[in-house]
């Protein structure tokens, strides 16, 4: 499609939209979404010219037209179907949507402990929520690229999760956003919104995901606020169609001591692409992003991540891994910030990438930007392939070269799995890794 | 504390010792550019009708160009039309030898510490040295020429060899490359050519020695030095200007090219006055430089030290093209004051077993900043390259800023490609450890500097390391409270 049809085929999916949102267009919310779709329209996709995008050219996204999904529509969705996809079955409080919308009858939230809120945004607009309101895109600004914009736009449903002051969670919350491919490709804007009250404990979950293979669009925005001396665990599986298009933004703010850390798993997707942005705004807070990407056929999976040390003391920890496979491309691109001021910053950043075939591209790029004198950074990147020291050990002592590969391959991505923090979904996990690793290689179907 | 605050103070006012102008006649054109201008310099040299043509190719598509804004360097921009893009110190003929040289030439020299006549006696370098727009003197040509060892002008080359420089002028940077590098294709006034022949180990080291004397001007030179199969030769590259409040623009292309199993090292210590305590003045140091191993086991080494210029902005890159070539970045980038600096390399590996190493230290005081950019690139058929690179960054005061961007993109599954990047400040603990021990904070901190460049400097040609070494004590020991 061409540049401008593009675009009014989002303009046209907007009135649409605001047709289905049943007279609420008169709330100051509907403004906003306005003022996101003229944004959109006038800057479009990124394109290949812009530094961030450099790598990942979007345009098959804009080649394809995605008509916004106006109702909940839950038929074919199982529980088997959530399982597959690895939702830890039993221990979380769950939360599903269905092509972005609240699934009443697959969310369950019986037993939240009192001072911890799990709610739908729907719901939460529906009744005008002032605190809610003034949170939403505090974090994301609608305006920072065609992406965000969109989902602004069309925002109407997403998760909004509260912890209150010290309140301490100790089940994991999961938000479930399953995606159900149909003939006519669809685009859904999932929105999650996180507040981790002071000294608060949160686990958290999010996992991408579709009922079947198919054609569509995810444009997914998530603004996580940890208040002082909170601490929240963030876990992430994409594990979306391999002909869909994935396109996430995460902004974290971190005040005084608090401690968030997120390890995020990347399978799926045509095209996929993770932006992450943390802001350490209070001394002593702790950041760890760490991220495991398994890609093979003609998948691009992309990681841009932002630590932005804004205060003094502050510690920060990031393990980027990617093993690539068949004519995939990954990309990294991990920035770290250190403001005039933030003294005693530490930071440490590592990016590894295998490639398996003689197809598969990794460009990676870490990037410190440092205005303090008194801090420790460091950062290192390797590209390589399996060590074949390491083979011969496993071949000489009668494993063969296949299983020896698949050994040596998993143990790579076993480095970031180990880390990830619910133990139900970090076994799954497992199990879901060794099923994609085969004969050395990394199998498409999921 | 207060010593080694006073310690700062004293160096960060010392003066920019290359500062002075030599009072000599000039011959210069009119300032501005366009294909008039370009014309008039063409013919002043006296070149042939194919390198007029050549420039004025590049001046077109120059003129289609825009300059380019993505560096991590803040300047106001450039007016091109109010740049001198020729002066030559005015005398009737090239001279012969030295002693037909202008003496008042020979003395500024002297007082760069490059003493054109004693150098030629005792050290045994050949200099070819550069006054603004051309070249002044060259000494040892008989007894290179008897090696078959062309070291010459470029002018001079392109005149005695026009065909070695048609042939390969441009093929390593072309005249289109970038916006700097059509700037200086249309109006370079000289330079250095440098040849070896086949299996010619060169004997001495070749060095250029680059003067920017007249106000106004821009300096544009080019230099292309050429390693037939087997040869060797190591080249030093040298720089200063007088102190003026105006920015100048030096805008200057290096090419090298290495054939089968040749060696070129090229070393820079590049000190253009870097401008005042408050970024007023100074050159701005906007440089294309690249090699190209263009035939089996070459092998291109850059070792460069930065001390000067407002703006350093370049990235001397290595085109691995010969299988099993060689490639090599040893950098020493400081910038102190407001001095900016974006500065690294390319290797670019397209033959198989390619090798390159980079190791690169950043060093940024008072409100300097102080970027490395690279870029690591593995091709499909590059089998089994193997990259190493390295980047520490040393701060020295709160206001300055450290930057890397490194860019690694790798096509073969049997590269093996490794970055390590580190950020860090001279320890107290460091600096206490060495005045217990009876140093003074300066020497202190001039020893711990030293140690974070070793790795570099001992990459530099002997005379050079010692120049390297005193020229960053004047740049900034001390600079840590």
């Amino acid at each position: 499609m061409e540049d401008q049809q593009y675009r009014g085929s989002y303009i046209a999916g907007f009135e649409l939209f605001e047709k289905s949102l049943n007279g609420e267009s008169a709330s100051p919310l509907h403004a906003v979404r306005r003022e996101a779709i003229a944004r959109f329209a006038s800057v479009g996709f990124p394109t290949v010219r812009h530094e961030e995008w450099r790598f990942t050219n979007v345009a098959p996204i804009a080649r394809t037209a995605f008509a916004p999904v106006l109702r909940y529509d839950g038929a074919g969705v199982t529980r088997q179907v959530l399982n597959r996809v690895g939702s830890a079955d039993g221990d979380p409080f769950m939360v599903v949507f269905v092509n972005g919308f609240w699934s009443e009858e697959f969310s369950r939230s019986a037993g939240l402990p009192a001072g911890v809120r799990i709610e739908s945004l729907a719901s939460a607009l529906a009744r005008r929520d002032e605190v809610v309101l003034s949170r939403l895109g505090s974090l994301v600004a609608a305006g920072e690229n065609g992406f965000t914009a969109l989902n602004t736009a069309f925002l109407r449903e997403g998760a909004v999760i509260t912890v209150e002051d010290r309140v301490i969670l100790e089940r994991p919350i999961q938000v479930v956003f399953l995606s159900r491919p149909s003939a006519e490709p669809h685009a859904s804007y999932p929105r999650v919104l996180v507040t981790a009250g002071r000294e608060s404990r949160l686990s958290l979950i999010e996992t991408y995901a579709s009922v079947s293979e198919g054609v569509y669009f995810d444009d997914a925005v998530t603004e996580v606020v940890l208040g002082e001396g909170a601490v929240v665990e963030h876990d992430r599986l994409q594990i979306e169609s391999t002909q869909a298009f994935h396109i996430a933004t995460m902004a974290v703010r971190q005040e005084r001591g608090s401690n968030f850390s997120s390890n995020a798993v990347s399978l799926g997707g045509a095209i996929a692409r993770n932006t992450v942005t943390a802001v350490l705004a209070g001394e002593g807070c702790e950041c760890t992003l760490n991220g495991l990407t398994l890609a093979a056929g003609t998948q691009l999976i992309d990681n841009h991540t932002v630590i932005d040390h804004a205060a003094p003391h502050c510690t920060s920890h990031e393990l980027y891994k990617s093993i690539l496979d068949g004519k995939s491309r990954g990309v990294f691109n991990g920035k770290i910030f250190v403001r005039a001021g933030a003294q005693k910053t530490d930071a440490k950043q590592t990016n590894k990438t295998i490639l398996l075939s003689a197809d598969a591209t990794i460009n990676t790029k870490p990037q410190l930007e440092i205005f303090a004198d008194d801090v420790k950074c460091t950062h290192g990147a390797t590209v390589g392939q399996l060590n074949e020291e390491q083979l011969f050990y496993l071949r000489a002592r009668g494993i063969g070269e296949e299983e020896a590969r698949d050994m040596l391959t998993f143990a790579f991505a076993a480095d970031v799995v180990s880390r990830i923090h619910a133990a139900p979904f970090r076994d799954q996990l497992d199990r879901l890794l060794r099923a994609r690793l085969q004969a050395g290689r990394i199998a498409t179907e999921s | 504390m207060s010593t080694e605050q006073n310690t700062i103070e004293e160096l960060a006012n010392r003066e920019y010792k290359y500062g002075f102008v030599t009072d000599i006649e000039a011959d210069t054109v009119p300032k501005g550019l366009s294909e008039e201008v370009i014309r008039t310099i063409s013919m002043k040299k006296g070149e042939p009708t194919w390198m007029l043509e050549w420039r004025l190719k590049a001046f077109r598509h120059w003129l289609t160009m825009t300059e380019p804004g993505w560096p991590n360097v803040k300047y106001p921009k450039i007016d091109y039309q109010d740049i001198r893009y020729y002066s030559a110190p005015k005398s009737t003929n090239r001279p012969k030898s030295l002693e037909e040289v202008d003496p008042e030439l020979l003395r500024t020299y002297q007082k760069l510490g490059i003493s054109l006549e004693e150098q030629m006696h005792l050290a045994g370098v050949a200099v070819d040295a550069v006054f603004d727009s051309v070249s002044v003197a060259t000494t040892f040509k008989e007894k290179l020429n008897e090696l078959g060892v062309i070291f010459c002008s470029f002018s001079e080359a392109v005149r005695e060899h026009p065909d070695l420089v048609r042939k390969y002028l441009g093929s390593v940077v072309p005249p289109t490359d970038n916006y700097f590098a059509a700037l200086n294709s249309a109006v370079f006034t000289d330079g250095s050519f440098c040849f070896i022949p086949p299996g010619v180990r060169c004997p001495m080291e070749l060095s250029t020695y680059f003067r920017i004397n007249a106000a106004e001007t821009g300096q544009f030179e080019r230099t292309l030095i050429v390693a037939e199969e087997g040869a060797y030769v190591s080249y030093l590259e040298g720089c200063t200007a007088p102190m003026r409040d105006t920015n100048q623009l030096h805008a200057a292309v290096v090419e090298l090219i290495a054939l089968d199993d040749a060696r070129i090292k090229y070393s820079t210590v590049q000190n253009w006055y870097p401008g005042d305590k408050e970024g007023k003045g100074g050159i701005y140091n906007f440089v294309t430089k690249r090699g190209k191993c263009a035939g089996v086991n070459s092998r291109i080494s850059w070792t460069q030290v930065e001390t000067g210029s407002a703006i350093t902005w370049k990235y001397p890159g290595v085109i691995l093209q010969g299988d099993n070539s060689v490639g090599e970045f040893y950098s020493v980038a400081v910038t102190n004051n407001r001095q900016q600096a974006d500065t690294g390399t390319k290797m670019i590996h397209l033959g198989k077993n390619t090798r390159s190493t980079i190791v690169s230290k950043g060093i940024s005081a008072g409100h300097g900043n102080n970027s490395y950019r690279g870029l690591v690139s593995v091709g499909r058929n590059a089998e089994n390259a193997r990259n190493f690179s390295q980047c520490d960054s040393l701060l020295l005061g709160d206001q300055c800023g450290a930057h890397t961007f490194p860019y690694i993109d790798v096509r073969n599954p049997s590269a093996r490609v490794e970055h390590e990047a580190s950020t860090s400040k001279i320890g107290e603990d460091q600096i206490f450890y060495c005045k217990q021990r009876g140093l003074s904070a300066e020497d202190a901190v001039n020893l711990i500097v030293n140690g974070f460049c070793k790795e570099v400097f001992r990459e530099l040609p002997m005379e050079f390391a010692v120049e390297a070494q005193k020229l960053l004590g004047v740049s900034l020991e001390g600079s840590v409270g």
